[in-house]
Formats: structure tokens, C-alpha cells, sequence
């Protein structure tokens, strides 16, 4: 991909393993070893039952549109050239809601209740951002 | 608890706030200018301040900084930043502080100048500016929101707004109306920025930026600065004006992120509002005048719906006919709001400025006429932190 690009994200201590599974352009989550439910964001304790046991575990993260703004100004420079784009709230259907990016198909015609797959974007130092893409195996709900 | 009810008072408010939404003078220039006339109105003076409040300014230590500048030494303090619910959430800290016999008379102060400092070439205040801080672990909207190209904080409102049209089919136009009676009031207020009366179409027909907002469901970007004075009951009834009794209050957070958000169609604000109440024996119904936070239009209709104005969901057709606008069943933000009178970052100062003003008859054109209780409702960050304050007159108590 030419042209600047995305705000990268930082890596911190507590979510290493999630940013090297990304390099494989896989998706792992932490769960609780108490409670069993899965925690988004990453964390060193479990926000449902306060546990400090987490353990990280392989994920689909295929999910549900939850909500959806389409962006027609760029937050940042490096978006500039992608607008409008839709930034989104998906439901996994792990149990975790995450913010994510919506791509694969008109902006506009992201909608809630539409359901969504991973879609990979490379990102510079080999890691990959976490977007989603119309899952076109699943009607909505 | 109920020892907080009618307990203090604030008893001088004043504001700050220019037609162009520019102020001349440094931040410590407008604190000491609204903290003076606030104080002048209730007939006090600096050396009777043993409480001070503030979330701005300095470096890291907002209250101790301001209060050696003015040169006071408090005996109570008070730093809390909620983003702009932190003056109702400093109200509370000191309505109990007062109750007891922590401090007597206490200053809430703020003041900034986003719009004067954009024209200077400096830096926006709000927005998605990546920065990744100090401290990683401590910022991750940095790693988790930021790097997905949302536009903060509208882009954390607007889809709060998508997911209350999907579950309840609020509409556009709905929303606009907020905007619209909002913009009602401000006309009839000299110092308000947007004056022109607008129509539904006119907000629909304003650019989108994230949507489903359109830049009338926006907030102004303004200088402004504004200052409370409370204290006890007993020492406010000696003084100039007549004092807007503390009758209830309440706070509560729910996220800091919007991805965080347990659900984007209920706030923190049906704990807070629900807490206020009880403590003061009210319910919406008794409500005089409504000053809810309006960062953006879809704050409005949550807020009411939380507070308990109309059920969850109706906020829509609760607000379509107008009510919210002069001479409506619902009086609310007469001051303009954030919407059209003034709107630096943090409005819930001027808030409780208003609701103050409503409460002593001193609104001018905009009053609400035989208004006894009157509610102060702010929210901070993205939806995140809510603190509600309900004011009464004498004969409330």
C-alpha cells in the first residue's frame, strides 16, 4: 500500500502475545481461568470477576456490527486518502466487543446487525491491524 | 445522606462568554474575573474562600496551583477531572464538604480558550490527535481506538446515535430538533455565539462529519470561563443574593472508552439522576428548568431518558414537539448550550451558572417563569461520567 499510512499502534507489556499472533494474522483473547469469559482489552486481571488468572486462547473473531459511524474527515493524516471510512463496535461472537474498521465494501453500507469476518492490514513492523470485512456466509441478525 | 439535602447553597455565579466566542486575557485572567464578580454578587470577598475546585490550568495540580496564585491557603481541595460533568461532581464534593464542616465557603472555578489558542496556530484541544503519552498501559485508547481513525470525541457520540436509531428508531430529524430548540433559546440571549433561528432542514442540510451527526448536532468550539460560589445554608440567607440550595446530587461513570461502553443507549446518568433524586425528594416532574449537558444533540435525548423525563427509548418523540424550547412543557439548556451560547471543552460549568441564574430570576429574556427546582446534568469524556445536581429555591427546603 503507497501513501502514509495508519497510526500504528504502540505495543504494551500486557498485550505482546495479541501483537505477535497478529503477525501470523491470527486473533487470540485473553479468558478468565475463573470466571471463563473472555476480557477485551488485554489486561494483567479479569474486569468481570476481578481473577488474576488470565489465559490467552485463539479466537475467530467473526461478530455482529454493533453500532457504526461512517468518518468523512481523516482523524489523522495518514486516513486522508481512505475517507469516508467506517469505524465500528462489533460484537465477537466470543463474547467481547471491540472497536474495529469496516472494509470490503461501501462505507454507507455498513449497518448494525450486518455480520463481519477479520480482515488483516498490514502494518509496518510485520504486525497486523485488526479490521473486519462483510461476512458474506452469514445473513445479518 | 439526607444531611447533604438543603445543607449549602450557592449564593454568586458568574460567566464569561463573548458573542465571538473569543475572550481577551490569560486563563488566570478570566479564573480571577468570573471568581471576583461571583463573589461580588453574594457580597464576598477572597479572604472568606477556605474551599477551592478547579480541573484546568497549571501543570498537575489544578487547585493548589490557582489557589497560590489568588493567594489563599484553602482548608478543602479539590482536583477532579471528569472531563465536562467535573463542576457538577465539584458541587457535590462540596455540598458534603460543607454539610460537614469540612470548609465554609467554597469557589468552583474554570476557564479555557480552545478558540483564541486554534487562531494563535496552536493546538486543538479535543480530538484524535495520536499521542502516545508516558505511560502505554495507562492509555489504551492509544493502542485499542485511536489507530481505527475515529474522530474524537464526535465519533464516540455519533455512534452512540447509530445504535439508538437501530434499537429504536430514532431519527435524524429527532435529533435536529434538539438542536433547533436549543438554538431558540440562544435567541433570546445577547451573548450567545449562534443567534439565527434554524430549521430541521437547516441541521440535515449541514455537513456530515461522522455519522449519523451532522455539524448542527454539534457543539461550538468557544473560549469561555465561568465561576460558582457555595456555602452553607445558614451563611447564605445573610447574603446579597437568594441562594440556590443544594437539594440533590449524584455521580457516576460507567467506561472511559466508547468501546468500553456496557450499553451506547444507556448513560451513567440513570444512576446519577436516580441518586440526586432521592436525596432530594424529587422526580423529573417536579423539575422547573432542565440544563443537560449538549455536546452533541444525542447527549440531550439520553440524558433525558436517563434522568427519567420519558422512558428509554422515546426520547425521540418525547422532544419532537419542540417542549424543550421557550414556552415548551420542558424547559431546557436556556441558556442556548453548548449548542449556540458557548462551549470552551467542559460546559457544565456554565450549567450550573444557568440553572443558578434560572433559580434567582435573573435569566433576563430566557427566565422560565415561577421556576422553583431547577436541574444541572453534566457528562464528561465520551458518555462516560455523568453528575447530576437538582437546585432549589427557599421554599423548596
Amino acid at each position: 500500500m503507497s501513501g502514509p499510512s495508519r497510526f500504528e499502534p504502540p505495543v504494551s507489556a500486557v498485550s505482546e502475545p495479541f501483537w505477535e499472533a497478529t503477525r501470523q494474522r491470527r486473533l487470540v483473547l485473553q479468558h478468565c481461568g475463573s470466571c471463563e469469559r473472555a476480557v477485551w482489552y488485554p489486561r494483567v486481571m479479569c474486569p468481570h470477576c476481578g481473577h488474576a488468572d488470565l489465559e490467552w486462547r485463539e479466537a475467530a473473531g467473526r461478530g455482529v456490527v454493533y453500532a457504526v459511524s461512517v468518518q468523512y474527515r481523516a482523524a489523522h493524516p495518514g486516513l486522508a486518502d481512505r475517507v469516508p471510512y467506517a469505524v465500528a463496535l462489533v460484537d465477537l461472537d466470543e463474547g467481547v466487543r471491540m472497536m474495529t474498521s469496516v472494509v470490503g465494501c461501501a462505507a454507507e453500507d455498513v449497518h448494525v446487525g450486518q455480520r463481519v469476518r477479520p480482515a488483516w492490514e498490514p502494518l509496518t513492523d510485520g504486525r497486523h491491524l485488526l479490521l473486519h470485512e462483510p461476512d458474506g456466509d452469514e445473513p445479518d441478525v | 445522606m439526607d444531611s447533604i439535602r438543603g445543607a449549602a447553597a450557592i449564593v454568586g455565579a458568574a460567566d464569561a462568554v463573548s458573542p465571538d466566542g473569543q475572550l481577551d486575557g490569560s486563563l488566570r485572567d478570566l479564573e480571577v474575573s468570573v471568581i471576583r464578580e461571583a463573589l461580588d454578587s453574594a457580597g464576598l470577598v477572597l479572604s472568606d474562600v477556605d474551599g477551592i475546585a478547579t480541573c484546568t490550568g497549571g501543570l498537575m495540580m489544578p487547585s493548589v496551583e490557582l489557589a497560590e496564585y489568588l493567594g489563599i491557603q484553602p482548608t478543602w481541595t479539590d482536583s477532579t477531572q471528569t472531563g465536562g460533568s467535573s463542576f457538577e461532581v465539584h458541587l457535590e464534593h462540596a455540598a458534603a464538604a460543607i454539610a460537614g464542616g469540612a470548609c465554609e465557603v467554597v469557589v468552583i472555578v474554570y476557564a479555557q480558550t480552545p478558540k483564541s489558542t486554534f487562531k494563535r496556530g496552536g493546538a486543538r484541544f479535543l480530538g484524535g490527535t495520536p499521542s502516545t503519552g508516558g505511560d502505554l498501559d495507562a492509555a489504551p485508547r492509544v493502542e485499542w481506538e485511536i489507530p481505527y481513525g475515529i474522530q474524537l470525541p464526535i465519533g464516540a457520540y455519533a455512534l452512540a446515535a447509530s445504535r439508538h436509531m437501530a434499537e429504536y428508531g430514532t431519527t435524524s430529524e429527532q435529533l435536529a430538533q434538539i438542536a433547533v430548540s436549543t438554538r431558540e433559546w440562544a435567541s433570546l440571549n445577547p451573548r450567545a455565539s449562534l443567534r439565527d433561528p434554524i430549521t430541521i432542514d437547516d441541521v440535515l442540510a449541514s455537513p456530515m462529519t461522522a455519522s449519523p451527526l451532522h455539524k448542527l448536532d454539534c457543539c461550538l468550539v468557544t473560549d469561555g470561563a465561568g465561576a460558582v460560589v457555595l456555602t452553607s445554608a445558614e451563611r447564605a440567607r445573610h447574603l446579597r443574593q437568594p441562594p440556590a440550595y443544594v437539594l440533590g446530587t449524584g455521580t457516576a461513570h460507567s467506561h472511559s472508552m466508547i468501546s468500553q461502553m456496557p450499553d451506547l443507549t444507556v448513560t451513567a446518568g440513570r444512576e446519577s439522576g436516580a441518586k440526586a433524586f432521592a436525596m432530594a425528594g424529587l422526580g423529573p416532574e417536579d423539575v422547573d428548568v432542565a440544563e443537560l449537558y449538549d455536546s452533541f444533540t444525542i447527549t440531550v435525548l439520553l440524558a433525558l431518558e436517563d434522568l427519567g423525563f420519558c422512558p428509554k427509548g422515546e426520547g425521540g418523540a418525547f422532544v419532537a414537539d419542540g417542549r424543550l424550547g421557550p414556552g415548551g412543557t420542558c424547559p431546557a439548556q436556556t441558556s442556548g448550550g453548548g449548542l449556540a451560547y458557548t462551549h470552551p471543552g467542559m460546559f457544565g460549568m456554565f450549567l450550573l451558572v444557568e440553572a443558578t441564574r434560572q433559580i434567582q430570576g435573573a435569566s433576563g429574556d430566557r427566565q422560565v417563569p415561577d421556576v422553583d427546582v431547577a436541574l444541572a446534568h453534566g457528562t464528561g469524556g465520551v458518555l462516560s461520567a455523568t453528575s447530576t445536581v437538582i437546585l432549589g429555591t427557599e421554599a423548596t427546603l
